[in-house]
């Protein structure tokens, strides 16, 4: 009898956790999509780049979200956890190296490649709303 | 025997699972987490290239409308913040029938099941207007109609990336629909009953949220910033 009524309250407790992970869930992107929102009349490049910035801390906490109760994986063994966090550790290496790649070859044609550097100023008339001439006809 | 037992209490000591879960959870964890480095790449390689850009499209001017919408509409965000809730909205329904299956639920589970391939089918048919909309508008692999946010002329980086990666994922969205239709005709058939448990139904649900995890990261990388 004892254990019927231990299992029964788990399982409303489980019920109660998913309600509350979902409107964490609901109200972390909500958040997000209101920094998207305000950051559309924003023009500064540097408060933009901080906005982002805190866009992608907001998404890391909605994977860890997902990952930790939807999947389960808080409670999971320790052991286990770690053998699937180890591994994803080289993304911070990863993340890091290739976008600062990325920037670097950016710096050095834009500093010897005039080509490169001229094309990226050269502003073309805007059509509103329809293709521009470099689209294919249909 | 008991003594054996008690003296026994290293996880690694043998004589039982040190991890605590059966083989074909420890297997899905692993190939996930191996198709995590896989979009792990892609998004990487979409954002070495965005840093090696000087002008890149403004998002907010490309995804700018949603289905029956006026002509000339600026919506930005409205349609793909829908599908977000939607993939979340499913990821929970999938929860809940993992929970009924943990319950030996069938009714729960069956129900569950069928509103969270509900969810995966109308993400599907979003993502296909959106596709379909963007094509119409001379967007695709290798050709991009939308100038840089600062009105220089755009390279073909920016559609190539969005219709690989959101194209890759929307693949990963259908062959979760496929497993959770089979998980479905499987409950349906008492499989599950039979074999005592429903942890297939536990494997299932960690594929289809990784689909919504991915989706975070596509729905940040490519719409938000």
């Amino acid at each position: 009898m004892e254990s019927t009524t231990a299992h029964a309250e788990h399982h409303d407790s489980g019920k109660k956790l998913i309600y509350k992970v979902t409107i964490i869930l609901t109200i972390l992107t909500l958040i997000e999509l209101a920094f998207g929102f305000w950051m559309i009349s924003i023009h500064n490049q540097l408060a933009r780049h901080f906005i982002k910035g805190i866009i992608v801390i907001l998404m890391i906490a909605k994977a860890y979200y997902i990952v930790a109760f939807f999947m389960h994986l808080k409670h999971e063994f320790n052991n286990f956890v770690w053998t699937i966090l180890v591994p994803l550790t080289l993304f911070i290496w990863f993340i890091i190296s290739f976008l600062a790649d990325g920037d670097s070859v950016k710096n050095l044609r834009n500093k010897y490649d005039r080509y490169f550097e001229s094309q990226s100023h050269i502003k073309i008339e805007k059509n509103e709303g329809k293709p521009n001439d470099t689209a294919p006809k249909h | 025997m008991s003594a054996i037992s008690i003296k026994k209490t290293n996880k690694w000591d043998g004589g039982h699972s040190p991890f605590n879960l059966e083989y074909g959870k420890v297997m899905m964890w692993y190939f996930l987490m191996s198709d995590a480095f896989t979009f792990g790449a892609f998004l990487i390689s979409y954002g070495t290239i965005r840093f090696s850009s000087v002008g890149w499209p403004d998002p907010n001017h490309v995804f700018k409308t949603y289905p029956f919408a006026p002509e000339n509409v600026n919506a930005p965000l409205v349609f793909v913040s829908i599908m977000t809730f939607i993939l979340i909205i499913s990821s929970v329904t999938m929860v809940l029938a993992v929970q009924a299956g943990h319950n030996n639920d069938k009714k729960g589970v069956i129900k569950n099941l069928i509103l969270t391939i509900i969810g995966g089918l109308a993400f599907l048919s979003c993502q296909a207007w959106e596709w379909t909309h963007l094509h119409h508008e001379g967007a695709w692999w290798g050709s991009n109609p939308f100038l840089n946010a600062d009105g220089t002329a755009s390279t073909t980086n920016f559609t190539n990336y969005f219709f690989t990666i959101t194209g890759f994922h929307g693949f990963h969205v259908f062959s979760g629909v496929i497993i959770n239709i089979v998980m479905l005709i499987m409950t349906c058939k008492d499989v599950f009953v039979r074999r005592g448990h429903y942890l297939m139904i536990e494997k299932a649900g960690l594929y289809w949220h990784f689909v919504d995890l991915v989706w975070v990261f596509v729905f940040t990388c490519f719409y938000l910033i």
